[in-house]
C-alpha cells in the first residue's frame, strides 16, 4: 500500500472497490476478534468448554453463565460499539472540518461531554430520589450526552452568523469552550469527596469492565441509530472536502449537513465518552489509515471506519486484560500507548509530504 | 438567466448598484471589467450563492423558489480556484459531479468529460498534485458531468465559469473557450467572468462591461470593447482594433509604449 501511494503516479482507477474489499477483511477481522474477546478472560472459564456443554445439551453452570453471558459478552458488545461511535464520529468532524486532524477532542464536544459525566457523578446523588430511581445506570450517559449536545449547539450559535458557519471561529471557540468545561470539571472534582474521587479517576482513565447488559441497552441503540444516521451524510460531506460553496452550487443543502453531522458527532461522543470516558485516539488514527488505504470517500470510509473502530477498541481490550492478567489496565491507556506513535507518524508522513 | 437590480454594499462600499443582467440560452455572455468591479459578485449573485442581493430568475423561475438540487441540475458553477482537504484522485474528484442533482450518468462521463479537458490518464494521479491549470481543467470536468447536456427536458442549461482560463496556457485556454462554444452551440448558456479582452472578443456573443459595481455596457464584442470605454475603465491607453475580414476587435497594450 505505501508503495501504491509513494509512487505518486496511478492509483487503481476505482478505489471504491478497494474500499469494498476493505470492508470484507474489517467483518472477518471483528467477528476472530468478537470471539477471542469472549474467550479470553482472568478466569479460566472456556468459551469452547462452555458451548460444548451447551451443543451436548448440558445444563451450564452459574459461574460459567455469568462469566460469559452477564460480564464478557456486554464487554465485548460494548467495546464494539463505543470503537464503532468513536472512530466515525472523528471521520464526520475531519470531514466537516476539512481538516484530517479535527477530532471530537479538538472542538471541546469531548469536554462538554465529561464535564457531564463529572456533574452526573458528583452532584447526581442530589437528584431527587424518583428521578435517580428512572435514570439509574444511565445517568452518567445521559448527563454526558446532554454535556456533548449543550456544547456543541452553543459552539454553533457562536461559529454561525448569517446562517454561515466559520469552520475557524468553531475550532477557537471550542479551544475556549474546552478550557470552560475543564475549568467547569475541576471545580466538580474540588467538591467530590473520596468515593466521588476513585470513581473519577477510574471512570476518567476510560475503562469498558464496568458494561453490563443494562447500560448496554440504553448506549447500544443510540449509537446504532446515530451510525446509520451518519452513514446518509457520505454524499454531503465529499462534496464539503471542496468548500461549501461547491457543495452549494452541487445542490447540496449545505447548512443541514452541517447541522447533522454536529449532531450525530454529539451523540456518538457523549454516549461513547458516558460509558467508557476518555478513550482517544481512535477517532483520529482510524480515519487517518482508511483514507490511506481505500481513499477519503466518504460512502466507503464512513462504513469502515465502524467496523475497524469496532475492531481495534475490542483489540486494545484483550491486550488491556491480558497484559497484566489477573488485573486489567484502563483502556485509555492502552490506546494512547498503541495511538501516539501513529499519529507522529502519520504527522511526520504529511510533514514530508504536503508541508504541513 | 435574468436579475434586476442587484444592489449589494459591504462595509460601506458598495459592490453592486442597480445591475439588471440577461443572459440568453445558446450564447456566449462574458462579463468583463477591472479588478473590484463587482464581476465575481455578479456571478455570485447568478449562481445563488449570493442571496439577499436582488432577484434572480432561472430560466424564468425564481432561484429563491428552487431547491438546491434543483438549482444544482440546471446549472454548474466553476469556482476561481478550489483546494482539496483530502487526498481525493482526480477521477473521485469528476465523480462528485455525478452525484449531484438526481444523479445519474456513470463513470464513463466522467472519463469522457476528463477526455474533453485534454486530461485523458489523469484518472488516476491525486488531484493536489496536479499544477494550477490542470486542478481547474479537473474542476470543468467535474461541472460538465454535472451537467452533462446542454438542454434538459426542453430547458437550457446554464455554465457559469468564474475565470476559466486565468490559469491556463494558451492551447489550454482554446480548449476550453471550444468547450463553452459548443455548450452554448447545443442550447446550453455560458455566463464566463473573463480578463483576456481579445479572447473574450473571440468566444463571446454578448460583453457586460463592468465598472464600480454597475453595467458600463453590454451588447456585440465589437460595440462594447471600444477604445474609448476601455481607456475609461482600465485607465490606461489602450489601442482596440478589429481583424478586417471578421470584424472581431482586437486590444494591443502595446500601444502604450507609443
Amino acid at each position: 500500500m505505501t508503495g501504491l501511494l509513494r509512487s505518486g503516479g496511478d492509483l487503481p482507477l476505482d478505489r471504491r472497490i478497494l474500499a469494498r474489499r476493505m470492508t470484507v477483511v474489517l467483518i472477518l477481522v471483528l467477528g476472530i476478534l468478537a470471539v477471542a474477546s469472549a474467550a479470553i478472560g482472568a478466569t479460566g472459564t472456556s468459551l469452547w468448554g462452555a458451548l460444548a456443554d451447551l451443543a451436548a445439551g448440558r445444563e451450564l453452570a452459574t459461574s460459567e453463565r455469568v462469566i460469559l453471558f452477564d460480564i464478557r459478552l456486554p464487554r465485548t458488545l460494548m467495546c464494539m460499539t463505543v470503537g464503532a461511535a468513536l472512530a466515525v464520529a472523528g471521520a464526520i468532524l475531519q470531514g466537516l472540518f476539512r481538516n484530517p486532524l479535527a477530532d471530537p477532542g479538538i472542538v471541546g464536544v469531548s469536554a462538554g461531554a465529561s464535564l457531564g459525566a463529572i456533574t452526573a457523578i458528583v452532584l447526581g446523588g442530589l437528584l431527587p430520589a424518583t428521578v435517580l430511581a428512572w435514570a439509574g445506570p444511565s445517568l452518567v450517559a445521559l448527563s454526558a450526552f446532554l454535556g456533548a449536545w449543550l456544547l456543541t449547539l452553543l459552539l454553533y450559535r457562536v461559529s454561525t452568523r448569517n446562517g454561515q458557519t466559520s469552520v475557524a471561529t468553531m475550532l477557537l471557540a471550542g479551544v475556549a469552550f474546552t478550557a470552560l468545561a475543564m475549568a467547569l470539571s475541576g471545580v466538580m472534582v474540588f467538591m467530590a469527596n473520596d468515593s466521588q474521587l476513585r470513581d473519577l479517576t477510574f471512570w476518567n482513565m476510560g475503562s469498558l469492565a464496568g458494561a453490563t447488559w443494562g447500560k448496554l441497552q440504553v448506549t447500544g441503540p443510540v449509537i446504532l441509530l446515530a451510525l446509520g444516521a451518519a452513514m446518509l451524510l457520505a454524499r454531503g460531506l465529499n462534496a464539503l472536502a471542496m468548500g461549501e460553496a461547491v457543495a452549494a452550487h452541487l445542490g447540496i443543502p449545505v447548512q443541514r449537513t452541517k447541522g447533522a453531522a454536529i449532531l450525530c458527532t454529539a451523540v456518538l461522543t457523549g454516549t461513547a465518552v458516558a460509558v467508557s470516558g476518555g478513550i482517544g485516539f481512535i477517532g483520529i488514527i482510524v480515519p487517518h489509515l482508511l483514507r490511506l488505504a481505500t481513499g477519503p470517500d466518504h460512502h466507503g470510509l464512513l462504513p469502515n471506519c465502524a467496523l475497524f473502530g469496532a475492531a481495534l477498541l475490542l483489540f486494545a481490550d484483550i491486550i488491556a486484560r491480558v497484559i497484566v492478567s489477573p488485573a486489567e489496565l484502563p483502556i485509555g491507556i492502552v490506546t494512547a500507548l498503541m495511538g501516539t506513535p501513529v499519529f507522529l507518524w502519520i504527522l511526520l508522513r504529511r510533514h514530508a509530504a504536503m508541508g504541513l | 438567466m435574468e436579475a434586476r437590480g442587484l444592489t449589494l454594499a459591504l462595509g460601506g462600499k458598495t459592490i453592486l448598484e442597480s445591475v439588471d443582467f440577461t443572459a440568453a440560452p445558446g450564447e456566449v455572455t462574458a462579463i468583463v471589467g477591472p479588478n473590484g468591479a463587482g464581476k465575481t459578485t455578479l456571478l455570485k449573485a447568478l449562481s445563488g450563492e449570493l442571496k439577499g442581493v436582488g432577484p434572480v430568475r432561472l430560466n424564468g423561475t425564481a432561484l429563491t423558489d428552487l431547491r438546491g438540487w434543483q438549482v444544482a441540475e440546471m446549472r454548474g458553477v466553476l469556482p476561481q480556484a478550489s483546494a482539496l482537504a483530502f487526498p481525493f484522485t482526480v477521477i473521485e474528484v469528476v465523480r462528485i459531479g455525478l452525484s449531484s442533482g438526481r444523479g445519474g450518468g456513470d463513470d464513463r462521463r466522467a472519463l469522457q468529460a476528463l477526455a474533453r479537458v485534454d486530461l485523458a490518464g489523469f484518472a488516476g494521479r491525486y488531484y493536489n498534485d496536479l499544477s494550477g491549470g490542470e486542478q481547474q481543467r479537473v474542476q470543468l470536468a467535474r461541472v460538465l458531468t454535472q451537467i452533462w447536456e446542454p438542454m434538459s427536458e426542453g430547458q437550457p442549461r446554464w455554465l457559469l465559469l468564474d475565470e476559466p482560463v486565468a490559469s491556463l496556457d494558451v492551447g489550454h485556454q482554446f480548449t476550453v473557450m471550444d468547450i463553452a462554444r459548443e455548450f452554448a452551440a447545443s442550447g446550453g448558456g455560458v455566463i464566463a467572468v473573463m480578463h483576456d479582452l481579445n479572447l473574450t472578443a473571440m468566444f463571446a456573443d454578448k460583453v457586460w462591461v463592468m465598472h464600480r459595481g454597475r453595467v458600463a455596457a453590454s451588447g456585440a464584442p465589437r460595440d462594447t470593447l471600444t477604445t474609448d470605454l476601455m481607456q475609461t475603465i482600465y485607465g490606461c491607453p489602450l489601442q482596440v482594433n478589429t481583424v478586417p475580414p471578421l470584424g472581431i476587435p482586437f486590444v494591443l497594450p502595446q500601444t502604450r509604449v507609443s
